[in-house]
């Protein structure tokens, strides 16, 4: 196998197990248990993307979740498209098929590119200062050619067929992070007998314990104590651990979301298993393991393919067995670039230079190397490379002080190893709003005090060594789960100085040189600086205009060194220069993981009366009403809806019509104290309704407006029937538990909610009586013993019911309420029993234009929640001889009764042909151009077959004043003229309601 | 997701509730007496404090019960929850 | 005409949605279901005739013989019985609580039950519904009102595993395919 730079021996990955994959269309082997990114490197393949701005080429620069610049695509099918994915997480498997991003037309020759040439004249802020004029070439030419050739990736264009899921899980302790400190709080807390979840966003646990090679703890290889203890945990029954899953989000009171890739990495998935599970975790606990990410090095042309963070350099080696060059320049402010240039100089790999910035290292990592015989530059800065897509040179030079270098050596070689030491990951503590602090001899922020029950541990709180973050994660875990436990780790590793730099490095290459501080967002110390030389000082600002720390990187690498370049030219102390809010995500979710089942038909509840079906079958055309499917009409052949509508309402005001009224709200109001209680919460007076009749009630909000209606009927002296509108029935209940709860405790009555314990079938027409004779027993029909706004008891076919004679048509009508379970058989059965008198199924479009023709208001369509019973013509409903109700002394406010309050009238077209918008204007004067001065608004609009024009109610300002006017709406084809009429178009007698 | 504690059924997750305003405002017992400056001040006037909160709550769906709670805003920390009808709990800034 | 309607002629609101093994998923019989709620004297004569009583410790139910009481709220109980008992059960207990203030409405059809059994219960609730299941933090007997993802439920754990969950009829063939969908790796 050709793959010439991988190791003879060693690393995590399966050896026997090649793999084979493709990237950018070539084919590659690999091994399972690689990565993309380390079987890229193993072929020898370092240009992996082009960066975002500037187009640059780019390489790996890390080893993980860090990675800034190897972002990639996988493809498995059309649908199957993944973009954006760090190429350093992506885990090979037999077939995978992968490509670079932001390049056209490939990897090695980018046209985009020109963008790095031109880019002394595209610095931070260059798009808000230049594509400003003229204005009206942002909409047509800036904008979306900014758009094109902006962003990272492509979306998949197919919905995603794959399958996610959500779960809520508890647990006492959760530990965030599989490294050596999660490891140990994990073995403490589970001592504490509680439900401990560790989670950790690798393929394995162990975190660096999985690069390590000469440490031993307790007298055992780490690999060997690293077995052992992760089967000690996964026997304990109280513990959970989760691998592949990113804690991504600290939310409130200790909620962790944590996205678990469970297919991503199998060449065959099978289809039933979710691809990713998110877990909604709430610990009582929480330990912060999250480890730490190694610092770059700021210096020019820091971004050349080739050059990596040393740590990245020594995981590439230890675990998936890649060398990172063949001769290779160290170039560290840290000690930790000694334990990699050790690591690779005992796999044979040369290393040219050591180049360390600090005047007199020392230690014993430092002293090991030299024992080596690695030639190490004390006071030295890298300051430059050459390379077109991979690095061939190092620019090395001696440090004179005061940011001054002496003439440089350039190094030949072919990778190049940086470290500034190691940045605490404070990301998800930072999230839970805990506060941090600056560590001026870390020079690192570090977590200080807690906001949730929480404690970090190991190195996110600055406690690097294997053997203190050990200890640490020890005593984090058991404070956490209350375990008394104690535990001492022996440990013999070469430890170093845990102190590295930030900041710029200083260098002669002058003001255009290129040194990049966030590698995915492109931002240049220039930028910085440049943002600063504009008058930006708080952090926050530079980050918005520079971009430095943004996007699905969140500053992993970059946060620091921005920091120390900004105080730097501030000349202030970097805790006076702040740090920017580090968001969630920690790295990208996807919306499936997101949306779990929520997608498709199990988005929202779809609620179906008990009639539903019926009506389905019968070819209804339903529309949405709230969570509702509500049949809108019943089309015969070929009817539209508006030739359905006419012939249905014809056919109810001719013959009679039925009607699926189930969604309607209801509510039982029962209690010795119900009628008291309806007459604080309605405007009507109840007291004397007597048992057996209706009352049509109208409900305001303390402000005085009209928030619901519907018909109350009284069963018993102490039980009330109240109908609610369908939308507004949670709301109803809620207010008057509200006002029941907590302002008339004392009252003795209570509120159930019967909505679904009823269907309702309304029947509307003359004829409906005749329907209904034969179906009923123990109800006398007959209009003296049943007039209209009455209700009695009894049975159909055998059923109980509530039978209500009620109207909102106009028409001789009642509405049949039996439970549910019943609904269906008693349509069936009045619908045989209407055969012989044309009885016609209609919907809720007919139910609205039925009710137009009586002037009925629907709330929330004449209503906008600013009319007042007034307004809209229901004064006559007030109780006015009650001291009090809901709403009462806010109509008594002056406003509520100005003369030019808009009011409810009805409008008539000058042209009966012409149906209104509802939701067009009115003026009073035709010919204006805006600003005309609008006086109202039409709110229902309808071709009335049996007036054969149309109708519209509106309200206008000062309304009923304005009877007989002639007004006008402004439309797009003219002022369409139109007059003031009373709103009760049909039958204005009432007569039609008793048949 | 905050986790509120219910004064009758314990720690709940938020989903389960509705919040309710600013707890302590009485609906005064003769509203037409109100003058319109009072009636405003009832209607309409909340405080928005940087802090301590009294605000309502609702178990919507668990008990239905309104309860009363003491959120810090800048936390989103409960304090205190207590039953409708009951005083504010002392301790604590205003 | 046959005046009545053949007893066969009532259709439940998940008559047709067919029980899931794999899943342990099944659709509860038809039940009379009451709300109950009351002052203390109410609440005593209610007891006397359910000869036992209401659970007054929050989120708990009791029962006897197919009667079952569920705690709903500090004055609010869910009276759950045997299809049968219907009417018969409403007359008696507004016959026992007489005057005494109390509000007794008959919620049968408002709602339906689905039974949720065996090892994946809990792990199938959980994709939906918030609270802790563990048996320490939702003991057997327990019972309270939650949401499960967008639907709001009554939760009720009979054994260690096995729930009655009670959800309102239109909600429920929500409430069963979204467990079905959250088991489909199992069915």
């Amino acid at each position: 196998m050709n793959a010439p730079f991988r190791t003879a021996a060693g690393g995590r990955h399966d050896r026997g197990r090649p793999v084979s994959f493709s990237f950018d269309g070539k084919t590659y082997q690999g091994f399972a248990g690689d990565t993309l990114a380390s079987a890229l490197l193993a072929n020898g393949v370092c240009l992996m993307g082009r960066s975002f701005k500037y187009h640059r080429p780019r390489g790996v620069i890390a080893a993980g979740s860090d990675e800034p610049n190897a972002l990639v695509s996988v493809q498995r099918d059309a649908a199957r498209y993944a973009p954006n994915l760090r190429a350093t997480q992506v885990e090979l498997y037999e077939g995978l098929s992968s490509e670079s991003q932001n390049r056209w037309p490939s990897l090695a020759f980018d046209v985009g590119s020109v963008n790095n040439l031109a880019s002394p004249f595209i610095p931070a802020g260059f798009y808000y200062k230049t594509f400003m004029w003229p204005r009206k070439a942002w909409d047509r030419f800036y904008e979306p050619n900014i758009r094109a050739a902006a962003g990272l990736g492509r979306s998949p264009t197919e919905a995603d067929p794959d399958r996610y899921l959500n779960r809520y899980a508890h647990c006492e302790v959760l530990v965030v992070g599989g490294g050596p400190a999660g490891l140990a709080a994990a073995l403490a807390a589970a001592q504490g007998g509680g439900r401990v979840i560790l989670a950790d966003e690798q393929t394995e646990l162990g975190g660096s314990l999985l690069s390590a090679t000469d440490a031993t703890i307790d007298g055992k290889p780490s690999d060997d104590w690293l077995a052992e203890t992760l089967a000690s945990l996964a026997a304990l029954p109280n513990v959970t651990l989760l691998k592949r899953a990113t804690a991504f989000g600290y939310f409130a009171h200790n909620m962790i979301g944590v996205t678990e890739r469970l297919t991503d990495h199998l060449a065959a998935p099978n289809a039933a298993t979710p691809r990713e599970r998110l877990w909604n975790i709430r610990a009582k606990q929480v330990v912060l393991a999250a480890g730490s990410i190694e610092r770059p090095l700021v210096f020019p042309d820091n971004d050349r393919p080739g050059i990596l963070l040393a740590d990245a350099a020594r995981t590439y080696l230890n675990r998936y067995g890649v060398k990172p060059g063949k001769r290779v320049v160290v170039a560290t402010g840290h000690d930790g670039a000694y334990r990699a240039a050790l690591d690779l100089h005992r796999a044979g790999v040369e290393i040219a230079a050591i180049a360390d910035l600090r005047p007199n290292p020392t230690g014993p990592l430092v002293e090991a190397a030299r024992a080596a015989g690695l030639p190490i530059r004390p006071a030295c800065a890298i300051t430059g490379t050459s390379g077109g897509l991979r690095v061939i040179t190092a620019r090395l030079s001696p440090i004179k002080g005061a940011g001054q270098v002496g003439p440089a050596q350039i190094v030949p070689c072919d990778a190049v190893l940086m470290s500034g030491g190691f940045t605490p990951s404070v990301h998800l503590f930072s999230q839970s709003r805990g506060k941090l602090r600056w560590d001026q001899d870390l020079l690192t922020y570090l977590p200080d005090q807690s906001a949730e029950q929480e404690r970090s541990a190991g190195a996110c709180r600055g406690r690097f060594g294997l053997a203190e973050a050990l200890a640490d994660g020890f005593a984090a875990g058991a404070a956490a789960s209350g375990a008394e436990v104690s535990r001492t780790f022996a440990v013999e590793a070469l430890e170093g100085d845990p102190r590295g730099v930030i900041g710029a490095l200083p260098h002669d290459r002058g003001v255009n040189a290129k040194a990049f501080v966030d590698w995915q967002n492109d931002v240049t110390t220039k930028d910085l600086k440049l943002a600063v030389r504009e008058g930006f000082q708080s952090i926050e600002h530079i980050k918005r205009y520079t971009t430095t720390g943004m996007a699905t990187d969140q500053g992993k690498t970059s946060n620091l060194n921005a920091l120390g370049v900004v105080a730097d030219v501030l000349h202030k102390p970097i805790p006076e220069v702040g740090l920017t809010t580090f968001r969630m995500p920690y790295t990208p979710v996807t919306f499936g993981a997101l949306a779990g089942l929520a997608r498709g038909d199990l988005f929202d509840p779809v609620r179906a009366t008990p009639i539903h079906d019926w009506a389905a079958e019968q070819g209804a055309v339903f529309e949405d009403v709230s969570l509702w499917k509500r049949a809108r009409y019943f089309p015969r052949g070929s009817e539209d809806m508006e030739a359905a509508v006419r012939r249905e309402c014809v056919s109810v005001r001719a013959g009679c019509g039925i009607f699926d009224a189930s969604t309607l709200g209801k509510i039982e109001v029962v209690g010795p104290d119900a009628a008291e209680f309806m007459n604080r919460m309605y405007v009507n007076a109840w007291t004397k309704l007597g048992v057996g009749k209706c009352r049509y009630g109208v409900l305001c909000r303390e402000d005085g407006f009209v928030t619901d209606d519907g018909v109350v009927g009284r069963i018993a002296k102490d039980r009330f029937h109240v109908t609610t509108t369908t939308g507004g029935a949670p709301r109803v209940l809620g207010m008057m538990e509200d006002y029941l709860q907590t302002e008339w405790p004392d009252l003795n009555v209570w509120l159930t909610s019967t909505t679904e314990q009823w269907a309702v079938i309304a029947l509307q027409g003359p004829n409906a009586r005749r329907i209904l004779e034969g179906l009923v027993e123990g109800i006398d029909l007959s209009p003296e013993a049943l007039p209209h706004m009455s209700l009695a008891e009894g049975r159909i076919r055998g059923v109980p019911t509530r039978l209500f004679r009620v109207s909102f048509s106009g028409e001789l009508g009642f509405e049949i309420n039996v439970a549910a379970d019943h609904g269906r058989a008693v349509w069936e059965a009045v619908w045989a029993a209407g055969q012989p008198h044309g009885l016609t199924p209609y919907g809720t479009e007919t139910m609205h234009v039925l009710r137009a023709e009586k002037g009925f208001i629907i709330v929330g369509q004449e209503t906008d929640g600013t009319a007042t019973p007034d307004d809209v013509g229901l004064t006559w409903a007030v109780g006015k001889a009650k001291p009090d109700f809901v709403g009462k002394r806010s109509l008594a406010r002056p406003a509520m009764s100005e003369p030019d309050r808009k009011q409810l009238v009805g409008l008539y077209t000058d042209d009966g042909a012409v149906v209104l918008e509802e939701g067009a204007q009115i003026v009073a004067t035709a010919g204006q151009t805006p600003p005309m001065r609008l006086i109202g608004h039409v709110t229902s609009s309808y071709y009335s077959a049996v007036l054969g024009r149309s109708i519209a109610l509106a309200m206008v300002s000062g309304g009923r004043a304005r009877l007989g006017e002639s007004l006008y709406s402004p439309s797009p084809v003219g002022d369409i003229p139109v007059k003031v009429v009373p709103t009760v178009f049909y039958d204005p007698e009432g007569a039609r309601v008793n048949g | 997701m905050l986790l509120i504690t219910c004064p009758y059924c314990g720690p709940r997750p938020e989903l389960e509730f509705s919040h309710g305003g600013e707890a302590h405002i009485a609906r005064p017992e003769k509203p037409s007496e109100l003058s319109i400056e009072d009636w405003t001040q009832y209607l309409y006037l909340r405080a928005n404090p940087k802090g301590l909160h009294a605000e309502r709550w609702r178990h919507l769906h668990g008990c239905a019960r309104f309860f009363n709670a003491l959120r810090d805003t800048t936390t989103d920390q409960f304090v205190a929850t207590y039953k409708a009808g009951e005083p504010r709990p002392t301790g604590g800034a205003a | 005409m046959d005046k009545t309607l053949a007893p066969n002629a009532a259709r439940g609101a998940l008559d047709g949605f067919t029980a899931a093994p794999a899943l342990g998923l099944a659709a509860a019989c038809p039940m009379t279901r009451f709300v109950l709620r009351g002052r203390a004297e109410a609440l005593a004569a209610a007891e006397a005739e359910l000869g036992f009583l209401l659970p007054r410790q929050a989120c708990r139910a009791a029962s006897l013989d197919g009667r079952h009481a569920l705690w709903l709220g500090p004055d609010e109980w869910l009276i759950l019985a045997p299809l049968a008992d219907g009417p018969a059960l409403g007359e008696a207990l507004e016959a026992a609580m007489g005057a005494h203030p109390h509000s007794l409405v008959e919620i049968s059809q408002r709602q339906t039950a689905i039974v949720i059994s065996g090892p994946r219960a809990t792990g199938l609730l959980n994709v939906g519904c918030p609270l802790d299941l563990d048996l320490a933090a939702f003991p057997v007997g327990m019972c309270t009102r939650t949401v499960f993802a967008k639907a709001e439920i009554g939760l009720w754990r009979r054994a260690p595993d096995s729930f009655h969950i009670e959800v309102w009829r239109s909600f429920s063939p929500y409430v069963w395919r979204f467990l079905e969908a959250a088991g489909a790796e199992y069915a």
